[in-house]
């Protein structure tokens, strides 16, 4: 009997991700942002975490697990959020989780400095469920700012276990955890403060239509929260009411009942249920801080103030952003050479020719080495050795950024850039971060809690200039439009042109912007919102392990899926024959008038074709097919065989003898800057949107702008030359 | 290689046809859209519709009258009512044209289908105002009866659409519309908008850019004869006769109501104001956030940074600091935080 009534728990247990029979007590921690939720969940689970995604949703999930007193703990952060109206997507999976996850114990994090702001989501938790344990965090920080809380006074007026605690060192964490127990085992049975009125005119409505619901579903613990959903017309409360996820077995009678009587009461609940609701809560929250919060001293210290200050002036702003953004880059680059060159030593100069002599004394035949090996293996090894040093540097200093609060104050720098193109400021920081690496940018639109700003940011990420293509640019600028200075000024135009394409790269994302905005997504609901928490030291030891867990390895993991398909498909093209020639050859000689009309050539358009999956191999990629198409065995490595010579000159002489000049040289940088994402990016976009259809326009935005500019700058360019 | 000028001579061609071709709203492909739409049921219930809004008016049907309103040819009309009388939805009493009692109800329908999707254009997706009426014209064609209910059921059952129109009820109920002409106002008076005429499109455009929507709070205030000078949250505005004419409004019995408060957009930094309320005209998604964001009336708010280049505030809102772009301040009503009121 137990079992049957257990069952349909476990199927929706199953349906959030997560298998009932691995714990005793599932534990939920819900919290509003910024209140250090995520630092409570570190403090209570160490590095015994796992994160992912939310089934179906791109809402990150961490969770983690732990034995406290013989019980197997499981628990699960929920993603921040103002409120469980479901607003947005992450609100949506924290309400859902705590309906349908019915976890056994729900911990609400609360801000010990803003306990007012954050009793909101407290109240609105307690309404779903009489298992709460609030989690008074930030104790240290409160007495600082000159609040003080009276935690027991807390716990009367909300009727459930509150424990103060400052997580950053691990205080009040057994506190804590033993309160969970006794909440979980039953032994401590929280009486949950009464929700407050709402209005005259909403309460009847609200309890006419209680009344339906306890009688249609009298196993349901909240059935006028659920009476309050129903009259705002929630549409996810009453699908699950149809397929009996919130309480029972699924009858459609008694939910059609209760949907019809919603239907009704909604007449007499008149409009502005939304406001009066929010009102209340806030009223409630208000009365509540009022008889337990204490404050000496209004608002942030005097140094917080003076440095909000300095970092929105304009006067010091941008300098102040420059700097931090020329910062991370000059880090970033100085910083990934020596481990990169390393691993390029390692994995490319060593370790190939070392497989290859191992496949040959091995006694395998020519083409299985040189599929492998000379395919396979090298396209690999150069997508790593050239991806791995810069991110792994990168994403953990914008991170330090983001903790440290920084970053949003960028946002908030940039807002009105972006406001204008119809975007969100907190794009400016999914940009810098597609500096780093598209499919990182791709997943850092997260951030943007507006879908329609989120998909733009999205969509245009692919405009900033990523690190794959750095060197692309570096290289090309030195031999073609370095050259065209006097020796002395060589290094700096070649750098002042690198610098221009990926101006115009933001240029031209802030341009796409504005016409997707204009046009596909006109009309989409927009909400902006940016808050600008207080500043926090960075932990840094943790972010180091984190970022480079969540999203060095897992976009290196995708990267890599795609090289190994793609060295196959070069080694394969440049080594299968027809009628005398190579494949590679035959696609050359095809793409060669099309690539001429735009200022380029075969060559380039067939490197980037079969390169998609990842910029860093463009430029071996073009060597090789040079070398192979000039038909001169000295010049490269061997047909499929990816190459870099030992200097910019060597490379200048191969490319100047396979016909280029300055202009192949200056649309090759556009084309760099202005063509498909790489498959990586473009598996992360689909991914991250779920649509097919917006895959594709970031693929084919980028490539039209790319052959329009080629284009034009090549038909100029002859027009100028030819008069 | 081809002569450059001869390529890119050809490559502008292709984009012109390409622009005439897919251009949005005048583009050929956007024109056999419009077309296909255009079916002979949708200029049907258009002449049912125009009908039954000269009905409203008090002004009697004719021709040439349905004919102007709807844009379709006088000719066209003429065969139309000759269909729609067949049918037993119009009758002809001599020159005039009248509804009978089923053209009504298929009148109303239409017109209830019209003004429930206006109410979820503004309710529950960022399309502007400007573009309420023409999406609302296309979809109260394709919205079944059953359709209109759930949706007006879904919205709340909502009485009034966006610019303050009656919504029929399924029961083919319309209540009166209430309200005087804003220029009849006296100097001085404080009064709150009831409705908004949606048509002509560029006047209606104006009134939605000087903040103007059903439940605003205005004031009269004294002006020159030939234009009505009134303050709108918190800022003074002059409209011409002609826009004037197209906002109705009730004068407030309880003295200043919505028209006392200054707006968020108007604190000067470093200065605090309590929330006393929302404007109407933020609605859906959007008023759900500030909501959430805790700007319910009697919140305490302090305006502390502005972003450079006209970019975003960031006000203190119960202990955390919120930027707002000023198209969300200026729909945030404040007063002095003193309790006093504020120009």
């Amino acid at each position: 009997m137990r079992a049957a009534a257990e069952r349909p728990r476990s199927r929706r247990l199953a349906k959030l991700g997560l298998d009932p029979r691995k714990w005793d007590c599932l534990v939920a921690l819900a919290g509003n942002p910024n209140v250090g939720k995520t630092t409570v969940f570190n403090a209570l689970t160490g590095l015994r975490q796992h994160t992912g995604n939310w089934p179906g949703k791109t809402v990150a999930r961490a969770e983690g697990a732990f034995a406290h007193r013989g019980r197997r703990v499981k628990v699960v952060d929920l993603p921040g959020a103002y409120s469980l109206r479901a607003g947005s997507a992450d609100e949506e999976v924290a309400r859902d989780f705590l309906l349908f996850g019915k976890p056994d114990v729900t911990v609400v994090v609360v801000d010990a400095g803003r306990v007012e702001r954050n009793l909101g989501l407290a109240l609105q938790v307690l309404e779903i469920t009489d298992r709460v344990v609030v989690c008074l965090n930030l104790v240290d920080e409160a007495e600082r700012l000159g609040v003080a809380v009276d935690a027991s006074r807390l716990e009367r007026e909300l009727g459930v276990p509150v424990v103060p605690a400052v997580a950053r060192r691990g205080e009040g964490m057994d506190a804590l955890l033993d309160a969970v127990a006794a909440v979980a085992s039953g032994d401590r049975r929280p009486r949950p403060r009464r929700p407050a009125p709402v209005s005259e005119q909403v309460d009847a409505a609200a309890e006419a239509l209680r009344r339906v619901v306890e009688a249609e579903r009298p196993d349901l613990p909240n059935a006028r929260w659920v009476a309050l959903r129903l009259l705002h017309a929630d549409e996810s409360v009453a699908a699950a009411l149809r397929s009996g996820a919130v309480a029972g077995a699924p009858s459609p009678d008694g939910a059609d009942r209760i949907l019809r009587a919603a239907a009704r009461q909604r007449w007499s609940a008149g409009p502005g249920l939304d406001d009066a609701m929010a009102e209340s809560l806030y009223r409630e929250a208000a009365r509540v801080a009022k008889t337990c919060v204490e404050r000496t001293e209004r608002g942030p210290g005097r140094a917080e103030r003076a440095l909000d200050r300095w970092l929105t002036r304009p006067a010091t702003a941008f300098p102040l952003m420059l700097a931090v953004l020329a910062a991370v880059f000059w880090l970033t680059i100085a910083g990934a050479n020596v481990p990169s060159a390393m691993l390029a030593t390692l994995l490319v100069e060593r370790g190939h020719p070392m497989l290859v002599d191992f496949g040959t004394s091995a006694g395998l035949p020519w083409w299985a080495t040189g599929f492998l090996f000379d395919g396979v293996y090298l396209a690999t090894a150069w997508v790593v050795s050239v991806m791995l040093p810069p991110m792994a540097i990168f994403f953990p200093l914008f991170t330090l950024l983001e903790d440290f609060g920084y970053l949003p104050r960028v946002a908030f720098n940039l807002d009105s850039l972006f406001r204008r193109a119809g975007a969100h400021g907190k794009q400016a920081l999914t940009m810098a971060m597609g500096f780093g690496c598209n499919a990182a940018g791709v997943v850092a639109a997260r951030i943007i809690d507006s879908p329609r700003e989120r998909l733009i940011a999205v969509v245009t990420n692919n405009f900033s200039l990523c690190n794959g293509r750095w060197p692309t640019q570096i290289l090309i600028a030195t031999i073609f439009i370095g050259a065209l200075a006097p020796p002395a000024l060589a290094g700096l135009v070649s750098a002042a042109a690198v610098v221009a394409v990926a101006l115009l790269g933001a240029g031209f994302m802030l341009g796409a912007s504005w016409l997707l905005s204009n046009t596909m997504l006109k009309g989409e609901a927009s909400t902006f919102s940016l808050e600008l928490p207080p500043y926090r030291p960075p932990r840094v030891l943790q972010t180091l392990y984190t970022s480079l867990v969540d999203r060095t390895l897992i976009i290196l993991g995708r990267a890599v899926l795609f090289a190994v398909p793609a060295g196959a498909v070069i080694w394969l093209a440049s080594n299968i024959s027809a009628g005398g020639a190579s494949l590679a050859e035959h696609a050359v000689a095809g793409l060669d008038p099309f690539g001429a009309l735009l200022g380029l050539n075969g060559v380039i358009l067939l490197a980037y074709v079969i390169a998609i999956p990842a910029n860093e191999i463009v430029v071996p990629t073009v060597l090789m097919l040079t070398a192979l198409v000039l038909g001169d065995a000295a010049l490269g490595a061997g047909p499929g065989v990816m190459f870099e010579p030992g200097s910019a000159t060597a490379a200048a002489s191969l490319l100047e003898a396979g016909g280029w000049t300055v202009l192949t040289g200056a649309n090759l940088m556009l084309f760099s800057l202005l063509h498909n994402p790489c498959s990586t990016t473009l598996y992360t976009i689909y991914k991250e949107t779920g649509s097919a259809k917006w895959t594709a326009v970031s693929a084919l935005l980028p490539l039209a702008a790319g052959f329009a500019v080629c284009f034009l700058v090549a038909q100029v360019w002859a027009l100028a030359s030819g008069a | 290689m081809s002569d450059p000028a001869v390529n890119l001579m050809i490559a502008g061609g292709l984009v012109l046809a390409g622009a005439a071709l897919f251009w949005p709203a005048s583009g050929a492909a956007a024109r056999v859209r419009r077309a296909w739409r255009t079916s002979e049921r949708v200029r049907l219930e258009d002449v049912l519709k125009q009908m039954y809004k000269l009905r409203r008016e008090g002004r009697t049907a004719t021709a040439e009258n349905v004919a102007g309103g709807t844009g379709i040819g006088r000719q066209a009309v003429a065969r139309l009512l000759r269909l729609l009388e067949d049918r037993g939805l119009v009758e002809t009493r001599g020159p005039r044209l009248g509804l009978t009692e089923a053209g009504r109800t298929y009148a109303l329908r239409v017109v209830r289908a019209h003004r429930l999707w206006e109410r979820f254009l503004a309710d529950r997706t960022g399309v502007g105002p400007e573009n309420w009426h023409e999406e609302a014209e296309a979809q109260e064609h394709a919205l079944t009866t059953s359709e209109a209910d759930d949706l007006a059921a879904s919205l709340g059952n909502p009485a009034y659409d966006p610019h303050g129109d009656p919504i029929p009820s399924a029961e083919g109920d319309v209540p009166e519309r209430a309200g005087v002409p804003l220029a009849s106002l006296e100097a001085g008076r404080h009064a709150v908008v009831v409705h908004v005429e949606d048509e002509p499109a560029d006047v209606y455009q104006q009134l939605v850019a000087l903040g103007l929507g059903p439940e605003v709070g205005v004031q009269r205030l004294a002006g020159p004869a030939n234009a009505v000078r009134v303050r709108v949250d918190g800022v003074e505005r002059e409209l011409t006769a002609t826009l004037a004419a197209n906002v109705a409004v009730t004068p407030d019995a309880h003295g200043p109501g919505r028209s006392r408060s200054a707006t968020l957009a108007q604190l000067a930094l470093g200065r605090e104001a309590v929330v006393a309320g929302l404007s109407p005209l933020c609605r859906g998604p959007a008023r759900r956030r500030l909501l959430d964001l805790g700007l319910v009336p009697g919140t305490a708010v302090a305006a502390r940074l502005q972003a450079p280049g006209g970019g975003p505030v960031a006000y203190e809102v119960r202990g955390a600091m919120i930027a707002l772009r000023r198209e969300q301040a200026v729909h945030v009503y404040v007063e002095a935080a003193d309790g006093g009121r504020r120009g």
